[in-house]
C-alpha cells in the first residue's frame, strides 16, 4: 500500500452514548481509492461523520497525513485535507451554484502542504471546477434548490474539491441518481483518481466500485467484516453480495 | 390635523421604524443562523446608550465617543457569546427564553450598579443640533433625520455583507446547515461569534443614536425588543426584506396611532387601541400568512 493518508485505528464512535462503531480499522493511502460498503444502518455514514467531528468519537485513533487528528474539531480535519461530499449532498439551497462553491473554498496557498504528492497536485480554482463540470458553469446563477439530483452531486463534489483536499470522501456517491448520471459521476471519480486524488467512497454499485477502487472495506454492525483488494470482489462475489445485501 | 403635522409624524414614524429595523435584523440573524431566541437583545441597545452617555463625559469629539461606544458593545457581546450564549444554541427555545431573560435582568441590574438608578442624558453632537425646513412653516430636527440616514446605511451595509461577501455566504450557508459548513473547514464557532457581534452592534447602534432622544435608563431596550419581536413575526423570520418592511409599517402604525386613536376615541380608549394596534396587525398577518409577510419557513 502507498504511504497512508488516512489511518483509522480501533475507532469506536456513535451518537450521544449510543455506540455504533466498534473498533474500526481503515486506511486510505495517498492516491488510493477505497470502497466502503455494507448494508443499511451498518455504520458507513457514522464512520464518515466521525472523521469530521459530526459523530461522537469515543475511542481509537484517527491520523491524517501523519498527524493525530483524533481530538481535532471537524473543521480542522477538513483543513488538513479531507474533502467531504456528505450523504444527501446538502448543497446550500438558498445559495446559487457559484456561492455554494465559493463559500467554503480555500485558496491553494491555504491548502496543507503535508505531503509531497499533495503539493505537486494542481490546485482547484473556480474555473477549473467549471471546466471539470461544464454543467455547473451553465447553472452558475441557479440556486441550490433549483438543481437536479445529478447537478447537486456535481456541486457537492466541486464544493469539496475547492477545499483543496488530498482525500475526497463521498458518502453515497450515486444514490438516487439516474443511470446516465451515475455513469458520469463514476467517470468523474475515475478522472480524479487519475489526477492523484485519494478517494474513500461509499456506494452500493459493486461493479462500478470494483472498476474504480483499489481496495474495499465492508462494515457489518459497526465492525469491519471483510476487507482486501478489489480483485477479491469478483472472486468471492456471492459472499460479498450477501454482506452488502444485493441479492 | 394639518398636513405639516402629518409630514412631521411620518418622519418620526420612519425614524422609529429604522431603530426597530436595527433591532429586528439582529433578532432575525441570531435566530436564523444560531436558532437562538435572545431576550437579552434589548440589553445591547441599552448598553449602546449607556456607553455613549459614559463616553461622552470623557471624550468630547462625538465621532470618537460614537466609535468607542460601539467598540465597548462589541467587547461586551463577545464576552456574552462566549460565556453565556454558546451553550444555548443547541438547547430548546424555552431554555433559551428563560436563560436570556435572566441575562437581561442581570444586565439591567448591572447598569444600575455601575451608573445608578437616575436616568442619564446625552447631548446630540453640536453639528447635528439644527433643524431642516420641510416646508415653509415646518422644520424638522436634523439629528432625527441623521438617525434615519445612518440606520438606512447600516441596513445597506448589512445587505451588502450578506449578499456580496464570502462571510455573508458563510453566514447564509450556516443558517441552513452549520454542521456541513463546519465539515467543509469553516470554524463555525468563530462564525457564530461574528454573527452575534454583528447582531449586537446593530442594536447598540440604535441605542447610541437614541441616547440624545430618550432617557438613558435601565431596561430602556426591553419595550423596543418586544416591538422588534412583533416586527420579526410580521416580516417573517429570517427575512431581511421582511424586517425592513415590517419595521417601517410598525414604526408608522405606532407613531400615527398615538396621534389618531386618542383623537378619535378619547384619551383612555384611544391609548389602549394605540398600544394594541401593533399586536392586532401581527395577529392579522399571522392569520393570513402564518410564516409572516416574507417568511418561507413552513409554519
Ligand atoms: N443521528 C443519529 N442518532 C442516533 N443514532 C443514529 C444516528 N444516525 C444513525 N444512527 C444509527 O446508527 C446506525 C448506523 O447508521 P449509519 O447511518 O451510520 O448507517 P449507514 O451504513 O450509513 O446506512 P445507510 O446505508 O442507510 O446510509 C444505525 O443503527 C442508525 O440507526
Ligand atoms: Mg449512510
Amino acid at each position: 500500500m502507498p504511504r497512508p493518508l488516512l489511518q483509522v485505528t480501533g475507532l469506536e464512535a456513535g451518537y450521544g452514548s449510543a455506540q455504533v462503531l466498534f473498533g474500526i480499522d481503515l486506511a486510505v493511502g495517498e492516491g488510493e481509492v477505497v470502497a466502503l460498503m455494507g448494508r443499511n444502518g451498518m455504520g458507513k455514514t457514522t464512520l464518515v461523520r466521525s472523521l469530521v467531528g459530526l459523530a461522537n468519537r469515543m475511542a481509537g485513533r484517527i491520523e491524517f497525513a501523519g498527524v493525530d487528528v483524533t481530538r481535532f474539531p471537524g473543521y480542522r480535519v477538513a483543513r488538513a485535507g479531507l474533502g467531504l461530499v456528505p450523504e444527501g449532498r446538502h448543497v446550500f439551497r438558498s445559495l446559487d451554484v457559484e456561492e455554494n462553491l465559493v463559500a467554503t473554498a480555500r485558496s491553494a496557498a491555504q491548502a496543507p502542504t503535508g505531503s509531497a504528492e499533495g503539493s505537486a497536485r494542481e490546485p482547484w480554482t473556480l474555473s477549473r471546477v467549471y471546466e471539470f463540470f461544464p454543467r455547473l458553469a451553465e447553472r452558475r446563477h441557479h440556486r441550490g434548490n433549483q438543481l437536479s439530483g445529478g447537478e447537486q452531486q456535481m456541486l457537492a463534489i466541486g464544493r469539496a474539491l475547492l477545499t483543496q483536499p488530498s482525500l475526497l470522501v463521498l458518502d453515497e456517491a450515486t444514490e438516487g441518481l439516474a443511470p446516465l448520471i451515475r455513469e458520469d459521476i463514476w467517470q468523474t471519480l475515475g478522472r480524479l483518481k487519475a489526477g492523484g486524488l485519494a478517494v474513500l467512497v461509499v456506494d452500493r454499485d459493486l461493479r462500478a466500485l470494483s472498476r474504480l477502487a483499489d481496495r474495499y472495506v465492508i462494515l457489518d454492525k459497526g465492525q469491519v467484516a471483510r476487507s482486501g483488494p478489489v480483485s477479491d470482489l469478483s472472486e468471492q462475489a456471492s459472499t460479498i453480495e450477501r454482506h452488502i445485501g444485493v441479492a | 390635523m394639518t398636513g405639516g403635522l402629518v409630514l412631521e409624524q411620518a418622519f418620526n414614524g420612519l425614524q422609529f421604524g429604522m431603530i426597530l429595523f436595527l433591532m429586528a435584523v439582529g433578532v432575525t440573524l441570531a435566530f436564523g443562523v444560531m436558532n437562538l431566541i435572545n431576550l437579552a437583545h434589548g440589553s445591547m441597545l441599552m448598553l449602546g446608550a449607556y456607553f455613549i452617555a459614559a463616553a461622552a463625559t470623557k471624550i468630547t469629539a462625538y465621532p470618537l465617543a460614537f466609535v468607542a461606544a460601539l467598540m465597548l458593545t462589541a467587547v461586551a457581546s463577545v464576552l456574552l457569546e462566549v460565556l453565556v450564549m454558546r451553550p444555548l444554541y443547541r438547547m430548546g427555545h424555552l431554555d433559551q427564553v428563560l436563560a436570556t431573560f435572566g441575562v437581561s435582568i442581570a444586565v439591567n441590574e448591572a447598569v444600575i450598579m455601575i451608573w445608578g438608578r437616575e436616568a442619564m442624558f446625552v447631548a446630540p453632537p453640536e453639528w447635528l443640533d439644527g433643524t431642516v425646513a420641510l416646508t415653509d412653516t415646518i422644520s424638522y430636527p436634523l439629528y432625527r433625520l441623521a438617525i434615519t440616514g445612518v440606520a438606512a446605511l447600516a441596513g445597506l451595509a448589512l445587505w451588502l455583507l450578506l449578499a456580496r461577501t464570502r462571510l455573508g455566504m458563510r453566514i447564509r450557508a450556516g443558517a441552513e446547515n452549520g454542521d456541513i459548513v463546519g465539515a467543509l473547514g469553516v470554524n463555525v464557532r468563530l462564525l457564530f461569534i461574528g454573527v452575534f457581534v454583528i447582531s449586537s452592534l446593530l442594536a447598540a447602534l440604535g441605542g447610541v443614536m437614541l441616547g440624545p432622544l430618550i432617557a438613558v435608563q435601565s431596561g430602556m431596550g426591553d419595550p423596543l425588543l418586544i416591538l422588534a419581536l412583533a416586527v420579526v413575526v410580521i416580516g417573517g423570520v429570517g427575512s431581511l426584506k421582511g424586517a425592513l418592511v415590517a419595521s417601517l409599517a410598525v414604526g408608522l402604525l405606532d407613531t400615527f396611532g398615538r396621534m389618531i386613536w386618542p383623537h378619535l376615541m378619547g384619551n383612555i380608549i384611544g391609548n389602549i387601541v394605540a398600544n394594541a394596534s401593533v399586536y392586532i396587525l401581527m395577529a392579522l398577518v399571522i392569520a393570513v400568512r402564518p410564516s409572516g409577510l416574507f417568511g418561507n419557513h413552513a409554519a
